[in-house]
């Protein structure tokens, strides 16, 4: 298939993991953002292409692990409590584990529980059912939020009164920052997510670059991508650079997606967001804004309650800091699985644990 | 009721002038195969096939996977109070002609109407006997380390046209079903006196959780090259748009073959000359050992443990 056989040819990926060798003369520590490059760096083994010196640390950039807990409780209560209640929701969040069960147990108890390939969809279904309150679940980073904005906004525009959102909305840069303000930080460099930046550009990870002296490379999916960007990236560490480049610019313009971009700022007001496994990070959110408030479905079912405490026995927030792989993780494979997930990162498609549960021996 | 069953199944299935509570029928000497399977499958109607021809493809592939040579089905009907009388016609011809083309015979059956609200238009199950002419044993068991595995098709169709239309996905082109009887080419296989180990409908779970669950019951491990995996690329593109997995997608004529490495050629031969398994392949080989059921060497030249899923795959949210 055209854009995608030619990025997973075994000819150009040994020929940059060549390449990479021979310009590694030390070890690095670099980290993708995105969940997606795990997944692929994971399926693909493309880890074990590299030089042994450079060691990928993943990263927090799986929307549906670093949804707080109290948010997955509060879609679960509204879902049930709620007989008019049409819950829509994109399908990975159906298995993350809330404190007692998950929205599939919800469906499964009797609670109105839809999966939507797009807010939009959402939205027609809230226009067909009038006597119905259809509430998203709108989550992700930058990616999903132009078109999170856009449902609310044609709501808006056509009236509709049963409507609302349930927004868990975080961003990149923030949790960045967080990363590597952190003092047990070992990250030297990133490789940041080419979708994430196909709508905001790279402009606003200069200053991150700039400020902790760290090369940051705007990088794609695919199996040729990611060694692309590793090298991009090593090239810059050897070299001793700490550069934003972009490898995905078949995608990623420097200055992003504007009209997107205009979308989410018509809608969306910036606040501090509390992110599964790390805490509170400021800044590093969206929440709807004053004009649009009647379609959060805090403001129609009540306020999300405080952080709940994730279960000891998950060691989530070290997994998607990069401070532990995931089979480093004392319950991996035994107590926690796909089947019984104790955090969100062993069920999500973009999820660390997931992946290495998937694609790796487990011993 | 009486006059729905005269007017459509009789007419569309053929009655037996004799027929009774039960259908009375002369087995053949030989051992029997006998399998069950129901059809919900929501919408009734989609690109390739329907729950009609779904229902006959499905009992009749079974049997055709255990080597049989598939005689008779049952079919029972649970309609939803209301369910258009059109709509109900139009899924018995389609059952009608499948059978016709799988060349078995529709001998007995039942309908139940339910009240609107209690199922989806309509549910349908069939059972299926067939007759083997062989002693062999077709069977997970049987699968030898040096075997080699055949696929019979491309991969990921009936799955993705039934969710596209289901879900009112528009892609640029129409992904059709692959939903097909194949006994005709397994029975040829037989004839053409093959030692056949294992065969498998890829159905629910789609290719790797039936080599998932051929290589736990016979304790071996497969290696699998996923380059040779045909997959059109309609499928592949909506996969890949969705976070779908096209080797774990349901299929409903695709199946794989596991015969011995000196019979593999002459299987793959035979399997080319029939329409639905013209693109017919070799996959993969079984190993003697391996580190997990079903390893995958993707395309870059390493290899991944390639599991069972738990649950269905959902798509992901970028």
């Amino acid at each position: 298939m055209k854009y995608q056989d030619e990025y997973r040819e075994k000819d150009s990926v040994q020929a940059y993991a060549h390449a990479l060798s021979k310009i590694t003369t030390q070890p690095w520590k670099i980290m993708e953002v995105c969940g997606g490059q795990t997944h692929s760096i994971v399926k693909y083994g493309i880890d074990e292409l590299l030089p042994p010196q450079i060691e990928l640390l993943h990263g927090p950039g799986c929307p549906v692990c670093v949804t707080p807990i109290e948010y997955i409780d509060k879609a679960i209560s509204i879902a049930k409590n709620n007989p008019k209640v049409i819950f829509c929701s994109f399908g990975d969040m159906l298995r993350v584990p809330g404190t007692d069960e998950d929205l599939y147990a919800a469906k499964a108890k009797g609670a109105d529980v839809r999966v939507v390939y797009s807010p939009l969809d959402a939205v027609d279904i809230a226009r067909k059912n009038p006597n119905r309150e259809v509430v998203f679940f709108a989550v992700g980073f930058e990616t999903t939020a132009p078109a999170n904005a856009m449902a609310v906004d044609q709501a808006y525009k056509e009236k509709l009164k049963n409507f609302s959102l349930l927004v868990s909305h975080v961003l990149v840069p923030p949790a960045l920052e967080a990363l590597l303000g952190s003092p047990s930080n070992s990250i030297q460099g990133f490789l940041a997510a080419g979708h994430v930046c196909t709508i905001m550009g790279t402009n606003e990870y200069l200053p991150i670059s700039e400020k902790y002296k760290v090369p940051i490379v705007v990088t794609g999916f695919e199996p040729l991508d990611i060694l692309q960007g590793v090298y991009m990236l090593i090239q810059q560490l050897e070299e001793g650079r700490h550069n934003v480049e972009n490898q995905y610019e078949r995608c990623v313009k420097s200055q992003g997606n504007l009209p997107a971009q205009n979308k989410i700022r018509q809608v969306f007001q910036v606040i501090p967001r509390t992110w599964r496994g790390l805490g509170e990070i400021p800044q590093s959110g969206f929440r709807l804004n004053s004009l649009y408030e009647k379609y959060d479905a805090e403001n129609k079912f009540g306020p999300v309650a405080n952080p709940i405490k994730e279960n000891s026995l998950c060691h989530i927030g070290e997994v998607l800091q990069g401070q532990i792989k995931p089979h480093q993780c004392p319950s991996f494979g035994k107590l926690c699985t796909p089947e019984n997930p104790l955090g969100a990162t062993m069920v999500s498609n973009e999820g660390a644990c997931a992946a290495y549960f998937h694609y790796r021996s487990h011993s | 009721m009486h006059q729905l069953i005269r007017e459509m199944f009789h007419k569309a299935f053929g009655s037996s002038p004799d027929a009774h509570d039960s259908a009375v029928l002369k087995i053949p000497q030989n051992k029997i195969a006998f399998t069950t399977d129901s059809f919900v499958v929501r919408p009734l109607f989609f690109p390739g096939g329907d729950i009609g021809s779904l229902s006959i493809h499905g009992t009749v592939n079974d049997l055709a996977m255990s080597g049989a040579e598939p005689l008779w089905l049952t079919a029972s009907f649970i309609i939803e109070e209301g369910l258009p009388m059109e709509t109900l016609w139009k899924i018995v011809s389609s059952m009608a002609r499948a059978a016709e083309s799988a060349k078995v015979k529709i001998v007995t059956g039942d309908t139940k109407v339910v009240e609107r609200g209690h199922g989806d238009g309509i549910y349908i199950n069939t059972a299926g006997v067939g007759v083997l002419h062989h002693d062999l044993h077709i069977h997970p068991h049987s699968v030898r380390a040096g075997d080699i595995i055949l696929l019979s098709g491309d991969v990921g169709r009936h799955g993705m046209a039934v969710m596209s239309s289901r879900e009112s996905l528009e892609f640029e082109t129409t992904i059709q079903s692959d939903s097909a009887p194949v006994a005709a080419p397994v029975l040829d296989l037989l004839k053409a006196g093959l030692n056949l180990h294992c065969l498998r409908d890829c159905t629910r779970g789609g290719l790797i959780t039936t080599l998932n669950e051929i290589a736990s019951s016979a304790n071996l491990s497969f290696e699998i090259h996923e380059s040779a995996i045909p997959i059109q690329p309609e499928v592949q593109g909506a996969c890949e748009m969705l976070g779908l997995d096209p080797f774990y997608v349901a299929n409903e004529g695709a199946f794989v073959i596991f015969v011995a490495e000196k019979e593999a050629k002459l299987a793959l031969e035979i399997l080319k000359s029939h329409i639905q398994t013209a693109q017919a392949c070799q996959i993969g080989q079984v190993l003697e050992d391996g580190v997990a059921p079903v390893l995958i060497k993707n395309t870059l030249g390493t290899r991944r443990i390639a599991p069972v899923l738990s649950g269905e795959q959902l798509p992901r949210i970028c």
